[in-house]
């Protein structure tokens, strides 16, 4: 599981994120919601390592497995731990969709890159399991950002590593890919027991698919639960600025937000 | 039909290395130099003509050969790490100032009458060398903002202190009276000197910065994805760009201090690669090395040949030559995803 403990994070003099604690458990998908500027990006980017936090702790707990510091590790070693899912944005169109994915092993391979069998039966799982296997010898550039979306998806998972971060990982996708995604990733958390914290910002399709939310406004933490907690009328409001009623959802077990128009 | 990369270019950088040794102002026919091979194998001692021929092997054609093969290499191998480096088609072992930087050092020595001895023969290339270095240096260290060096700060410090640099040089040579003519061939690519000094010395860098540089292909790959994806898969990216760009710098500079600034090769080179076999880095790099070196032997025996006995600087050669046979080469690629 993925414990960030009191977690801040200032660009220069400004501070965006303060005393973040979250915990994400193994098996479950965690959505991180809040309005945009609030700080979900950082948020990410600050666990993965790639900007530098000013305070506070992040840590990987394994019930077989002592409690590994994360900010204490080099980047191959943190990218053992924690994988992440960017934005299917200005990806480099001249890889093909099998070299992409291969690139996800890096973190268990030499300085040179080379690959063993283990580490393609170990891509090619990944590719099966986002339903992308048969896009292979594609070149990325030519897919669509459904389809790239699932590539830089089985990147992550071919990378092995007990958690898993998406920033925004929906955002550039039409609705069917938004559900197939979201399906895709609710389903692999729950089976292969990966700790998933996903950045959204679609209310609705995180109340679908996360067993827990939090929301984020201006850099705080403003409340954790599961999406009934999160998802009332005063927080979304407050958050959002925007008045709004919650509703059950007609079908499925989840609250439905609906923006209220006067 | 299987598309074999290195075999084929193997076999062009063979082809090149053949006409360079044969052709000069004193052909020697391919027969014979398969003769010679012979007899050197063997021991034996030749007769005339093989022994004349042999005289100008070993004294000129072989290290003039060997020479220009390094200088290819290393503007090829660091072109295509440049191009890497900074995820833009239009880099090229220039981008940071190592031509403006060594062409103010040669010129700078070229200004002063040095005798004819062994150092008086150096000054030019080493100050060359170090102006280049120098020049890297400095604007790595304007780049620098905390701990990283952003890639649009160094190419816009590159281009800054190259103009800088170029004004300088050009204010120079306008200002001297006899050293003009020499400075001009040597901005465009001359290699007036002979034997195997100007080799054994660019050697050890050479085998320093191309070395680390064949070693980078797969952390080239992953930094086409960029600096943040890079270090999420695990690469230590301020680490590995430092030195990579240090060794591409090393490499361009030790080929630039003998062999003056030549253009296009560095360019062109990697694009060509790219377009026939693909763009995975770990290919790209010694594939750009091997044609790198055999398109710059190609250019050096056009230089010779064309308004022989007099030489052009071959850096008209791969300027008038390159740029139309990369256009062409363009024009016909049918994948417009090769970038």
């Amino acid at each position: 599981m993925l414990k960030i403990e009191g977690l801040s994070v200032s660009y220069g003099p400004r501070r965006v994120l303060y005393n973040i604690s979250l915990e994400v458990i193994s098996g479950e998908v965690l959505a991180l919601i809040g309005p945009n500027g609030a700080g979900k990006s950082t948020l990410v980017r600050a666990v993965s390592g790639v900007i530098p936090v000013e305070s506070g702790g992040i840590r990987s707990d394994d019930i077989n497995r002592p409690s590994v510091n994360l900010l204490s590790l080099s980047p191959m070693q943190r990218a053992r731990s924690l994988a992440v899912v960017p934005q299917a944005a200005s990806m480099p169109p001249a890889f093909t969709v099998w070299e992409t994915v291969l690139m996800g092993r890096t973190p268990h391979l030499n300085f040179l890159g080379q690959v063993s069998a283990k580490d393609e039966a170990i891509a090619r799982l990944a590719l099966q399991k986002v339903d992308a296997l048969d896009l292979s010898e594609r070149r990325v550039g030519e897919l669509s950002g459904g389809e790239q979306q699932r590539v830089l998806l089985a990147r992550a998972l071919a990378q092995s590593t007990p958690i898993l971060l998406l920033d925004e990982p929906t955002s550039n996708l039409d609705l069917h890919y938004q559900v197939s995604f979201m399906e895709t990733v609710s389903a692999l958390a729950h089976q292969d027991k990966l700790a998933v914290l996903v950045a959204l910002h679609d209310l609705n399709l995180a109340a679908r698919y996360a067993d827990r939310m939090a929301l984020l406004v201006d850099g705080e933490i403003k409340a954790t639960g599961t999406p009934r907690q999160v998802l009332t009328p005063e927080l979304i409001s407050m958050a959002y600025h925007l008045p709004v009623q919650v509703i059950p959802h007609p079908y499925a077990d989840a609250p439905l937000v609906l923006p209220v128009n006067n | 039909m299987k598309i074999r990369p290195y075999l084929y270019t193997l076999l062009f950088l063979l082809l090149a290395v053949v006409l360079s040794i044969a052709i000069g102002s004193v052909f020697i026919p391919p027969g014979d130099l398969g003769r010679i091979l012979i007899g050197w194998l063997n021991q034996a001692t030749f007769s005339e003509p093989l022994k004349t021929f042999a005289f100008i092997l070993t004294g000129i054609r072989l290290p003039r050969t060997v020479l220009i093969l390094l200088t290819g290499a290393a503007l090829g191998g660091s072109g295509a790490a440049y191009q890497g480096l900074f995820r833009n088609p239009l880099a090229d072992p220039y981008l940071i100032g190592v031509a403006s930087g060594a062409g103010l050092g040669a010129v700078l020595a070229m200004s002063v009458k040095f005798s004819y001895s062994f150092w008086g023969l150096m000054a030019v290339p080493a100050a060359a060398f170090i102006g280049a270095l120098l020049t890297v240096f400095l604007v790595y260290t304007l780049a620098r903002v905390g701990k990283t060096v952003p890639t649009t700060n160094l190419i816009l410090a590159g281009v800054a202190f190259g103009s800088f640099a170029t004004a300088i040089t050009t204010y120079l040579m306008l200002r001297s009276t006899g050293e003009l003519h020499r400075a001009i061939a040597w901005l465009n690519g001359g290699s007036s000197q002979a034997g195997w000094e100007p080799v054994l010395a660019m050697l050890p860098f050479l085998a320093i910065g191309l070395g680390i540089l064949l070693l980078s292909g797969h952390a080239l790959n992953l930094l086409q994805f960029g600096d943040d994806q890079a270090q999420q898969m695990g690469l230590p990216v301020m680490r590995v760009r430092t030195l990579i760009l240090l060794a591409a710098s090393l490499a361009t500079a030790a080929a630039v201090s003998f062999s003056g600034i030549i253009g296009f090769i560095g360019l062109i080179v990697p694009h060509v690669m790219r377009l026939w076999f693909g763009a995975d880095y770990r290919r790209l790099l010694p594939l750009s090395l091997i044609g790198g070196a055999g398109a710059l032997l190609l250019a050096d025996v056009i230089a010779r040949s064309v308004m022989a006995p007099q030489e052009l600087p071959v850096g008209i050669v791969t300027a008038l030559v390159g740029a139309p046979f990369f256009l062409w080469v363009l024009r016909r690629a049918k994948n417009q995803g090769y970038w």
